[in-house]
């Protein structure tokens, strides 16, 4: 039997392989041509996690701002003249501040975010054994004199039981 | 004493609820506008440039120009309505004597020349930044900004938008004040 393979029965795949591709295509249509694979990397890289200073929950491949367009040709010219990933943030940084990185570095204003949830799972720690502590403590409901009362008669009645046991013997 | 310690223990979450609160309600209470970033460049000096006269091409500045005395630069285009709606009031500056150094930012040279003879010229100087480069090395993230540049040629402070009556008042003009 022959396949066929008219037009019609052609078009899921079609669609479907559209749909594929499409999910891959970048947000923010440039045309950048790289020297190699590790330099177009390297420009992906940055242009997802340098912030737009303009359109301020973007990064700079996302926004079709004026702005972010310009930041990423600057940030392709500086990936062509063979700067590493820190050169180019740290001349971004110099320039717009620590605004334009996702991933802040740790200074005065930010130090708290940082050690933050270390502080609150201390503390939570700090309570637990405290709380394990007076429930101890708690669990022992007598105190000195009455545990010492309570040992006296205890005492005292083990002494009457041996007595008449004794006395039942004879 | 067991009693007040339980107390304590169980009002804890009211209470970092409560700070919670107010870190987050403050800002909005103090007006401050996350759009407004702070400049990197405040403390340093106006980056080294090169660029043409916005009337005259063959007239070329660098930054020898911000020495000498304390001014304005402000970035403005013509695409920009915010700028348009602060021109007369830098008008108004420049009849009070303030220095200002216009900087036409990403524009192009006639419409921005029709502008300044439309509108007024409050520049002493006008830069023609066509391509962004001093822009971009002052960290200028929209149009109208406006740099306090001290008498070293070191920048002090930046406003984002536009300038008016009220601003200048209230947070520019003491700095303007402040700056030597």
């Amino acid at each position: 039997m022959r396949l066929n393979l008219q037009p019609i029965y052609l078009t899921p795949l079609v669609v479907s392989l559209f749909f594929c591709f499409s999910s891959l295509a970048y947000s923010a249509i440039d045309t950048f041509e790289f020297d190699n694979v590790a330099q177009e990397q390297l420009f992906y890289d940055l242009s997802k996690q340098l912030r737009c200073p303009k359109c301020q929950n973007q990064n700079i491949a996302d926004s079709n701002a004026q702005l972010a367009k310009d930041l990423r040709n600057k940030t392709y010219e500086l990936v062509r003249q063979g700067k590493s990933e820190q050169q180019v943030i740290d001349y971004m940084v110099a320039r717009f501040g620590n605004f334009v990185r996702y991933d802040p570095p740790m200074t005065p204003a930010t130090i708290f975010l940082w050690i933050g949830p270390l502080i609150f799972i201390l503390l939570a720690f700090y309570f637990l054994l405290s709380q394990i502590k007076t429930q101890k403590k708690q669990n022992d409901p007598l105190d000195e004199q009455e545990s010492a009362r309570l040992q006296k008669m205890l005492a005292k009645k083990v002494g009457s039981d041996k007595k008449r046991r004794e006395e039942n013997k004879q | 004493m067991a009693n007040t310690r339980k107390k304590l223990f169980l009002s804890a979450p009211l209470v970092i609820f409560v700070i919670g609160i107010y870190f987050l309600a403050a800002p909005l209470f103090k007006g401050t506008d996350p759009r407004k970033l702070d400049s990197a460049l405040v403390g340093q000096r106006v980056p080294s440039f090169t660029l043409q006269d916005l009337y005259n091409h063959e007239k070329q500045y660098d930054a020898a120009i911000f020495k000498g005395q304390k001014m304005l630069l402000n970035v403005w285009a013509t695409w920009c309505p915010t700028c348009y709606a602060e021109h007369h009031f830098l008008n108004e500056l420049a009849e009070q004597g303030v220095y200002i150094i216009g900087m036409n930012y990403k524009d192009e040279r006639s419409k921005a020349i029709k502008w300044l003879t439309d509108l007024q010229d409050p520049y002493q100087i006008s830069l023609f930044d066509k391509n962004g480069m001093l822009g971009l090395d002052l960290g200028v993230y929209g149009a109208p900004e406006t740099y306090l540049i001290d008498s070293k040629g070191i920048i002090r402070y930046r406003h984002v938008g536009d300038l008016n009556k009220n601003n200048w008042q209230d947070t520019v003009l003491p700095r303007f004040n402040e700056m030597e």
